[in-house]
């Protein structure tokens, strides 16, 4: 167990260093001088050549990668721009909010798919599956943003339950901000459910033919405990796939759907940044959301370890 | 073989889709380059079917000419993913275990820490937003999911006895994959394909919301609803529509391609 | 006492079983004998009420007083794993992989209420080790993957026999396994039969494991059954055409003339294949594996000559050497003189053909059986202009129509897609035939069949044949010489005769004893 974390953990490591080989190549390739292109057309060159050297665009290549990589492991993003003040403060401020959301999201949406799943399976040729399975259908052809849309007109504009967007910060209490992300999170959450709740009942019914299935059977268990006892988690390792890839979607979702709700969040950042020519912005977030998706990436790997005992003792 | 009722459901509703909108080639009820400012946010009439949008332009025409960005997108995004995924996962199964078939998987396993979306706002960083950013960014998240679809049926195709009797025929691996493999994993190919159109069309959608995508004046039904935010309180209808048109085109492809699985899939249909 | 009387079943209108009835008195061994699709797996599933959704039975299934086809699903969850318990024939799968082994024989325990948690694992520890799994080898927290097929159907024996139920099902417990392991398994039940006054419903494909095991043997044929009775009368008297086709078929001798001349033309010579090992700590490289270690023999032209070994000893990488897909590390294999290996032209490997085991993965099924038969024509030069003539004649000569040539693989059978597997073997007139398991997979009639086949082509045709089979029974049926190999050597060769009758290794004499035999005075009055 032990080994299969290190060796996880070693290409962990790997992965990253590739992605921020990607993420800075990328930047790099600007067409033209990265500066110019930072500041406009209308640049003095001295402003460019301020900027150059803020930028440390003066060494070599490699220079400028390591220094570039060597600063985001200490926490030093570099400054921005445009703001004028250290990246990091800036992605501190706002991540506080992204984070929380995808994974408000993700629980969501993982406490709605389980049951709803297992019942469909349970169920299977059964009129509550096939509404089940319909409705599903639904959730995964409606994209997040006009979900979003709508969910703002119904249940903030027509029932003023929930506020149509902003957000208090986490200053003002848990609930207040909670409440505030919550019409985002369902947003996110549903279609994403509906995927899992999809995929949890096609691999259970997998797993329920299975010949252990017949053997748990054949020792007296009922249909039932057979489910719940052995088909449950050995149909988890493909659902733990879903869980991990959905992260990286939730995370992008969140970026999105922070605009519909006005929340000023890591995707806000970005759009700025965009619009702003703020490259070491664009660069920097952009790589601490690849590094998040490695991350929970890491993490399901290590947690398919402890759902399967065969992958504990195989590398 | 008996069509499954959500292939022909799914089948009559993408076709009914994709007619309108190659229809739009020809004729729309009315010219969406042309502003119509004293007829904006009208409800739907005999003239403007759907009503006109807050720029007076026709909703029907504006969705009909919208849906081209939107098909063209998915469908040359999904042709990079299988034009690339599809020969590398067959390389790597047919070199399996060696240095290619780490190196391609790696990759693959690189590039799905870049969710389209980061991919486009990279893109966009350094080339500014337009059309084709959107096709590369989800073209280039295609490939692995093409490479690994591909590579995994490649694999257990390459256990079995017929494609050994074929090396004892002194046939290489690319002839073998090109003769046994590929032929044996199209419908495996086709589902997903089916699949990843939908999503292809999802994202973009989303991309061209956040303005990523597709630049003014083309329509897309992405930007449609990002217009339409500000209009929301005041002509819900002008979000409702683009984004049901979104949803019914993806909701026809995933029937269809669901269908198709059980259509096609051996397994499948043996369990039964 | 388990009665099952006028047993009949249908599936979704289809019908499976035809008043079956059989009695199976306490402390006795009931063998069930059927060929595949027969319905002897469903006789056992509708006694345990786990049909496939869509079964529909009638009769009765007496399991002492109760009929147990009128119970309810509550009624019969109490009754499985606590009166009767099942083994299945695929131990590999048979077990559930995330759960160890202890709470898997504790389950069946605790599911009945008759142990409190506490003391189930003590009691799943006694079950272990009642079927010869001791603690300190195999504790309680083993896992399934780490244990061979043999030892995990004694996992799946414990936990079908942990309550003592009266009656035991046992479905090809043994088909999977090798033949010392099948020997060792079948001796357990025996023994727990004997000890535990349990009844035991074996059902098997194999008339000697039951010949060796049962008391009494029913024969089945499509969903009937044809003929019952005490085993040993039953087999001095097979009073049913089909039982004594059954019986013939399992020892059948193919009517064969070897007309091997000295010319060798296969020669491995000290031939060494390694494996890299799986690796078991990070920076650490465990010693390679060798599949094949220092085997030498010669086949001669027109000659068959057996590979006998158990799973694992090293065949099927000796067969990838020979044929050409690997290369061997050190040593030789030279086919007429040319050392084989992947740098051996095509051209000259065209004379050594191979037959796979598995009829249904041996073809693309997307071709048509005109270009499947053909496909080794891309040994030599071109596709000669009348290749359609020559497929044709591929075809009849294995006892198929030239009209086959235009159908789809998956329009024949097992037995007929063996055929067309031969045909390609054929096509290009080789010298030798490697035939890879070819007959394993197929029911014993079939097989008679295709030995049979095999037997007039090599008289006809005068071909070499490198028979493969872990089945000595076939292996002693086909072959002029036979070599044994366990663990990547080959420990003992001579005349097939020689060897099966005056073995000189002690593997091989493990071997001979472990396969199952029908008594051969039983035998006698029939061939009489």
């Amino acid at each position: 167990m032990i080994r299969f974390a290190t060796f996880r953990l070693l290409s962990l490591t790997l992965s990253l260093i590739a992605a921020s080989i990607v993420v800075f190549a990328v930047i790099e390739i600007i067409p033209g001088d990265t500066a110019s292109y930072m500041l406009g057309l209308n640049a003095t060159p001295e402003a460019v050549e301020a900027l150059r050297n803020q930028l440390g665009l003066s060494g070599s290549i490699p220079e400028r990668y390591i220094a570039w990589a060597g600063g985001l492991l200490t926490g030093d993003f570099g400054q921005s721009y445009t703001y004028r003040v250290p990246v990091s403060e800036l992605i501190l401020d706002r991540i506080w909010i992204s984070i929380p959301l995808t994974l408000y999201a993700l629980i969501l949406s993982t406490v709605i798919a389980f049951p709803v799943g297992l019942i469909s399976a349970a169920r299977r040729g059964k009129l509550s599956d096939y509404s089940i399975m319909g409705a599903t259908q639904l959730g995964i052809a409606i994209p997040n943003f006009w979900f979003a849309m709508l969910l703002v007109l119904i249940f903030a504009v027509n029932l003023h339950w929930f506020s149509a967007g902003g957000f208090p910060g986490w200053a003002g209490g848990f609930w207040p901000a909670t409440k505030a992300l919550t019409l985002p999170a369902i947003a996110l959450a549903l279609p994403q459910a509906s995927i899992l709740a999809r995929v949890m009942r096609s691999s259970l019914l997998e797993t329920l033919t299975q010949d252990y299935i017949r053997s748990a059977r054949a020792k007296g268990l009922t249909r039932g405990q057979a489910l719940r006892r052995h088909a449950l988690r050995n149909a988890m390792i493909p659902v733990l796939t879903i869980i991990g890839m959905q992260f990286s979607f939730l995370l992008a979702g969140a970026i999105i759907i922070e605009n519909v709700f006005f929340i000023p969040g890591l995707g806000k950042l970005i759009f700025q940044g965009i619009t702003q020519r703020d490259l070491i912005v664009v660069e920097s977030t952009v790589m601490l959301l690849v590094f998040a998706v490695i991350l929970v990436t890491f993490i399901v790997d290590v947690a398919y370890a402890a759902v399967d005992p065969r992958l504990r003792t195989r590398k | 073989m008996k069509w499954p009722v959500q292939l022909k459901l799914g089948a009559f509703i993408t076709v009914f889709f994709i007619a309108i909108i190659a229809l739009s080639f020809f004729w729309t009820p009315h010219d969406v380059t042309i502003l119509n400012i004293p007829e904006k946010l009208q409800p739907s009439s005999s003239k403007y079917l759907l009503g006109s949008d807050h720029l007076g332009r026709d909703i029907l025409s504006m969705l009909m000419v919208g849906g081209r960005t939107s098909i063209a997108v998915a469908l040359i995004a999904v042709s990079i993913g299988v034009i690339i995924g599809v020969p590398l996962g067959l390389l790597a199964a047919a070199t399996r275990g060696s240095l290619i078939d780490e190196i391609t998987m790696r990759s693959n396993d690189l590039i799905f820490a870049f969710p389209s979306l980061v991919i486009a706002i990279l893109i966009t960083a350094v080339y500014g937003p337009s059309a084709s950013n959107a096709i590369i960014a989800i073209g280039i998240f295609n490939i692995p999911v093409f490479a690994r679809v591909s590579r995994g049926a490649a694999l257990s195709l390459w256990t079995l006895d017929y494609v050994l009797a074929a090396r004892t025929f002194g046939k290489k691996s690319m002839r073998i994959s090109i003769e046994h493999i590929l032929p044996n994993i199209i419908n495996l190919l086709i589902v997903q394909g089916t699949i990843q159109f939908s999503l292809g069309i999802l994202a973009e959608a989303g991309l061209s919301y956040i303005g990523l995508g597709v630049q003014p004046p083309t329509p897309s039904w992405g930007r449609m609803l990002a217009d339409a935010q500000t209009f929301i309180y005041s002509s819900p209808r002008l979000a409702f529509l683009p984004g049901m048109a979104i949803v019914m085109m993806v909701l026809g492809l995933n029937l269809m391609g669901d269908g198709l699985r059980d259509l096609l899939d051996p397994r499948i249909r043996r369990g039964r | 006492m388990i009665d099952i009387r006028n047993l009949t079943l249908s599936i979704h209108g289809t019908d499976i079983l035809h008043d079956v009835s059989l009695q199976i008195p306490q402390g006795q061994i009931f063998g069930l004998v059927g060929e595949s699709g027969s319905g002897k797996s469903m006789t056992a599933l509708a006694l345990m009420q786990l049909l496939p959704q869509g079964g529909k039975t009638s009769g009765q299934v007496m399991v002492d007083e109760t009929d147990v086809s009128t119970l309810g699903e509550a009624d019969m969850c109490a009754l499985r794993g606590n009166e009767i318990g099942m083994i299945f024939q695929e131990p590999m799968t048979a077990l559930n992989p995330v759960k160890n082994i202890g709470d898997q024989v504790a389950e069946t325990l605790l599911i009945h209420g008759q142990a409190k948690k506490s003391e189930a694992h003590t009691k799943a520890r006694a079950m272990l080790d009642r079927v010869g799994l001791p603690a300190d080898r195999f504790p309680l927290t083993r896992y399934p993957h780490e244990l061979s097929g043999g030892q995990r159907q004694r996992v799946c024996i414990a936990m079908a026999i942990a309550l003592r139920p009266k009656l035991l099902i046992a479905d090809e417990p043994t088909t999977a396994l090798d033949v010392t392991t099948q020997a060792q398994i079948l001796d357990l039940l025996q023994e727990l039969v004997r000890e535990e006054n349990m009844s035991l419903l074996l059902i098997t494909h194999d008339l000697a494991v039951v010949a060796g095991m049962a008391d009494h043997v029913a024969v089945m044929q499509n969903g009937v059954i044809v003929e019952q009775g005490q085993t040993e009368h039953l087999f001095r008297h097979m009073t049913h055409p089909y039982t004594r086709q059954l019986f013939e078929a399992s020892s059948h001798q193919p009517d064969r003339d070897s007309d091997s001349k000295d010319a060798p033309i296969l020669e491995v010579i000290n031939a060494v294949r390694e494996y890299k090992a799986p690796r078991t700590k990070l920076f650490h490289t465990a010693p390679p594996i060798r599949a094949v270690n220092d085997v030498s023999f010669t086949l001669k032209s027109g000659e068959s000559l057996g590979l006998v070994g158990e799973s694992g000893c090293g065949k099927s990488t000796l067969t990838r050497a020979i044929l050409g897909l690997d290369p061997v590390q050190s040593g030789e294999i030279k086919l007429f003189g040319h050392a084989v290996g992947p740098d051996l032209p095509i051209k000259q490997r065209a004379a050594i053909q191979v037959v796979f085991q598995d009829p249904y993965g041996s073809f693309n099924p997307r071709w048509k059986v005109s270009r499947l038969v053909a496909e080794p024509f891309h040994m030599i030069d071109a596709l000669p202009t009348d290749w359609r003539e020559k497929v044709a004649d591929a075809l009849v000569s294995v006892g198929m129509h030239a009209d086959d040539m235009d159908k789809y693989i998956h329009e024949f059978s097992g037995g007929q897609r063996q055929r067309i597997a031969i045909a390609r073997a054929l096509i290009l007139r080789p010298e030798i035939i490697v035939l890879d398991e070819a007959v394993s997979a197929l029911d014993v009639s079939i097989r008679a069949q295709i030995l049979d086949l095999l037997a007039y082509l090599q008289k006809r045709m005068g071909l070499a044949y490198l028979f493969i089979s872990h089945d000595l029974t076939v292996v002693r049926a086909i072959t002029d010489r036979v070599l044994v190999m366990q663990a990547g050597k080959i420990v003992e060769q001579g005349e097939t005769e020689q060897v099966f009758d005056h073995p000189k290794h002690p593997y091989t004499k493990q071997l001979l004893d472990a396969a199952p035999q029908i008594p051969s005075d039983w035998q006698e009055k029939k061939h009489a």
